[in-house]
């Protein structure tokens, strides 16, 4: 059971890299990269939100919106799916707020810290796109919270080490066309090869 | 057309991509673009999707308190975008599969809302449209060249019709496997903005560290 979800954390934070494989979240990864500090900030920021979003989300999927998921309710019949895009982002968006709210009252430290990042989470893509993957490959509520850890996880290392590259980066001489956004996503061309090396493998 | 509304159509191809210069969108942009069948019905929803959103935002905009504006502009895109999925899956299952979550995604596209906050909030309905069409042009020349490219070199065909005949066919040309897997897509773009902006040198980003001159050697 441990060597199950151990493989799929494996799966979610390398082998199936948000950012590197799947593209999410490419906006703010590429905007928000130039410095390891920030990209660490919004990185943990990220893996909070998944690591509580998903699960919820699978909640409801499970218990109001799939076929028949109302029986408990005694409506056996309805099929809510439909509603699917609407509820993930409003959940999102709601638990942005409260957490914001959370922290604010009760860890502001981690508040400031987190600061601008947190509302910007909302419209992620990484963060949606980790629901609808997980309603898409029907995972249960324990491999949801383990999905939604581990792919948080992955998507904080590939910013942070893009950071830490572009960091460098500027100080080399680089040709006018290319400078800034183009030798960017290059680079993340070149981690995103690397990461593929990690196909293949399973614990 | 008067010549306000041509450049707010025609700008964003060109001058102020979306995907280019603005960094918006682009998740989508390298995902969905292995085929170009696919690539094109990604094109035609994102433009469905901006291009309403755009008009029903506008038309509702002198209402909208600014404290909840964000949550009502995503309820009209997820709503738009709930329909869209609807209309594929029923029209076109086998594509609607091949693009899974990301018809899903056009909620949180950059475009979608950037065009919404910055555009629609601000303009009247007609002009809202032709900003939300340019947009979607913009992306939708963008997503289509790279489309185009991964497709006649990763497959040797466009449109899945065979253009350059394949060795496994009996053909002289054997696919270049990188093409259909994710890194190409970053590559395929980094050139294309390099592309762009040795084009349109205005576009070129400031450096963040200017490399001081010899100056040791210069004063001898």
């Amino acid at each position: 059971m441990v060597e199950y979800y151990l493989s799929l954390f494996v799966r979610a934070v390398f082998i199936e890299n948000m950012a590197l494989v799947f593209f999410l979240g490419m906006c703010t990864f590429i905007a928000i990269s130039k410095k390891i500090e920030t990209a660490l900030g919004l990185g943990i920021a990220v893996v909070v939100v998944l690591t509580i979003t998903v699960p919820v989300n699978n909640l409801i999927y499970a218990y109001l919106l799939a076929d028949g998921a109302l029986a408990w309710a005694g409506l056996p019949d309805v099929d809510l799916s439909f509603l699917g895009f609407l509820s993930y982002i409003g959940v999102i968006a709601a638990i942005v707020q409260i957490l914001e709210m959370f922290l604010d009252k009760y860890v502001p430290v981690l508040y400031n810290a987190l600061g601008v990042f947190l509302p910007l989470i909302t419209v992620n893509c990484a963060i949606l796109g980790a629901s609808l993957f997980m309603v898409n490959r029907d995972y249960n509520f324990g491999e949801s919270v383990v999905y939604g850890f581990g792919s948080g996880v992955g998507w904080a290392i590939a910013i942070v080490v893009l950071a830490g590259i572009r960091e460098k980066m500027k100080y080399s001489d680089v040709p006018e066309g290319l400078r800034g956004l183009g030798i960017t996503f290059i680079t993340v061309g070149l981690m995103s090869l690397g990461f593929m090396s990690f196909g293949g493998i399973s614990l | 057309m008067s010549a306000n509304a041509k450049e707010v159509l025609l700008g964003p191809i060109f001058n102020n991509n979306p995907i280019g210069l603005q960094i918006l969108g682009i998740c989508s942009a390298l995902a969905v673009t292995t085929k170009m069948s696919v690539a094109l019905v990604m094109c035609l929803a994102l433009t469905f999707v901006l291009t309403l959103s755009n008009v029903f935002i506008s038309l509702i905009r002198n209402q909208i308190p600014s404290s909840i504006r964000i949550i009502v502009q995503m309820t009209i895109i997820a709503s738009l975008v709930i329909v869209v999925d609807q209309i594929l899956g029923a029209v076109a299952y086998d594509i609607s599969k091949q693009l899974s979550v990301f018809v899903g995604l056009i909620i949180t596209n950059c475009i979608v809302m950037g065009r919404a906050e910055a555009f629609a909030m601000q303009n009247p309905p007609g002009l809202s449209f032709i900003d939300g069409l340019g947009n979607s042009l913009g992306y939708s020349v963008c997503l289509m060249v790279v489309a185009t490219i991964r497709e006649l070199f990763g497959s040797g065909s466009l449109f899945s019709i065979e253009i350059l005949p394949l060795v496994t066919n009996g053909g002289w040309y054997s696919p270049m496997g990188l093409m259909l897997l994710p890194p190409s897509a970053f590559f395929i773009i980094g050139l294309l903005i390099w592309a762009l902006r040795a084009w349109k040198p205005e576009q070129v980003e400031e450096p963040e560290y200017e490399i001081g001159g010899h100056t040791a050697l210069s004063k001898v």
